[in-house]
């Protein structure tokens, strides 16, 4: 397929717009992130974006694909569009602002409202020594790898449908500062979770878990949250 | 009543359905061979402990379950506040109980 | 969105579950004639043998079965432990729809 012509549309335009429609040649080992440089390089130099690393690292690339969320950075033209047509828009979920990018404040918002890092340790203290083979270190060794995309905000039908829902990412989140030793107040982190719109909100079916880049499980972090806070109903009645 | 308390209801009702409807989609399939009358049903369950045990909290906790469930449904696709459902969902809760529990007495009761 | 067999599950899981709130309180009137005695519970069974009904009950049966189903996926999701390959139990869906399926036919040959 590295002959030939790729049949791009790309949304332009904020919440109100329109597909533009280019061609762009097709080439071996050719990213979707690509694609879109292209065409903003050679058609449309107002086209607006994001991307930053380019090598799935920052997380700032998400689009969706043929109605697919994905990064694009590390997505190849070759495995989602091998009839070499591609329909790029911005995320779900989120208010587009200008063309392929969209408004991440929604997003960020809810993923800051489940707390920030606040330890208890100073300066003089030595750095915490947190056991990798401790239990709740175990819990997170995958779910701290987030990069942020929001591949799985866009992906969820409950963020869609429910805006107080706090969604999979900044769950996954408090699930990670849940289990963080060096939180101070993990208790008022878990508190935050089973407030409505938190984790019992979450259906348990995984289109977070099924798109996440990174193969990170939302779900299984959300559970996490609705398991310890069954625990903490029985044994304190707290909740 | 909080959103842990009611997770934690309605998946320890689910528990305890799971075989209960198990048992009654069995129950379902052997009762409808050749057609349902009021006399198998009601030789099979009047003056029955063990029916009415199983009846009597079959009833119980769907009637807790299925408002629970309905809940988050009416919350995500209609656009009903979130107090009128609650209280919608308790009237529903107590209907499915009254009536459960009635038919049961219907059932397995002294009957005509 | 493309939709994968979660989410056909979830969409499986929530229209049964409706469909069994909205039929329960109807089945519990049902049963509640019996109070009525037998002759009146059968004058509304007779109703149950209409085609329309017939196919209505067929549809009722799937949706319970297909309940149990994917409501014993979902907890097999939250309250088990995650595994690294299929956490989502995909192959739970298709088990619970072969199992529908089974109850399907069963009731089906039942009836006739
Ligand atoms: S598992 Fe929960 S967070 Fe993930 S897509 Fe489903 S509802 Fe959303
Ligand atoms: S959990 Fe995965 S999909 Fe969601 S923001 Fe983090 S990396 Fe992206
Ligand atoms: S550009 Fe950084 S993840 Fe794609």
């Amino acid at each position: 397929m590295a002959e030939g012509t790729l049949e791009v549309r790309i949304w332009r335009g904020g919440d109100e717009g329109a597909f533009g429609a280019y061609a762009v040649p097709a080439r071996e080992n050719q990213t979707v992130l690509d694609v879109v440089t292209e065409v903003q390089r050679r058609f449309e130099p107002s086209l607006a974006y994001r991307f930053s690393c380019r090598v799935g690292v920052c997380g700032s690339c998400a689009m969706t694909i043929n109605g697919t969320p994905r990064w694009t950075c590390r997505t190849h033209v070759k495995r989602v569009a091998p009839e070499g047509r591609l329909t790029i828009e911005p995320l779900r979920n989120m208010k587009r602002v200008k063309d392929l990018a969209c408004d991440m404040d929604g997003f960020l918002g809810k993923w800051a409202s489940v707390g920030t890092f606040e330890g208890t340790a100073t300066r003089a203290d030595p750095p915490a020594a947190i056991d990798p083979a401790s239990p709740a270190r175990r819990e997170v060794d995958a779910a701290i790898q987030c990069i942020n995309c929001a591949v799985c905000h866009a992906a969820c039908d409950v963020v869609a449908w429910d805006p107080h829902y706090l969604g999979p990412a900044a769950l996954n989140r408090a699930w990670t500062l849940y289990n963080d030793a060096r939180v101070a107040d993990r208790r008022a982190v878990l508190d935050g979770a089973l407030q409505p719109g938190g984790c019992h909100t979450c259906h348990s079916h995984g289109a977070c878990t099924e798109h996440c880049p990174v193969g990170l499980s939302p779900t299984a972090s959300i559970a996490g949250l609705k398991r310890a806070g069954l625990v903490s109903l029985l044994k304190g009645g707290r909740s | 009543m909080s959103e842990a308390r009611l997770f934690l209801l309605q998946r320890l009702t689910a528990l305890v359905m799971a075989p209960l409807v198990l048992v009654h989609l069995v129950l379902i399939v052997v009762a409808v061979q050749g057609g349902l009358t009021a006399g198998e049903i009601l030789g099979r369950t009047q003056g029955s402990v063990f029916w009415g045990l199983f009846y009597g909290i079959f009833v119980l906790v769907a009637a807790i379950h299925a408002p629970i469930g309905l809940r988050n449904v009416l919350r995500e696709w209609t656009g009903i506040g979130r107090r009128p459902i609650d209280w919608l969902m308790v009237a529903f809760g107590v209907l499915l109980l009254v009536l459960g529990w009635r038919a049961v007495v219907a059932v397995v009761g002294g009957g005509a | 969105m493309r939709r994968g067999a979660g989410w056909w599950a979830a969409m499986g899981h929530r229209l049964s579950g409706l469909a069994l709130a909205a039929f329960l309180p109807l089945h519990f009137l049902m049963l509640g004639r019996a109070l009525g005695g037998a002759e009146a519970l059968d004058s509304s069974l007779k109703i149950a043998e209409l085609p329309l009904v017939k196919v209505a009950e067929f549809g009722l049966v799937i949706a319970l079965a297909v309940h149990l189903a994917f409501g014993l996926r979902v907890l097999a999701i939250e309250l088990l432990p995650w595994p690294a390959r299929d956490g989502l139990r995909l192959r739970l869906v298709y088990l619970g729809l072969a199992a529908t399926v089974l109850v399907g036919i069963a009731f089906a040959v039942s009836v006739v």
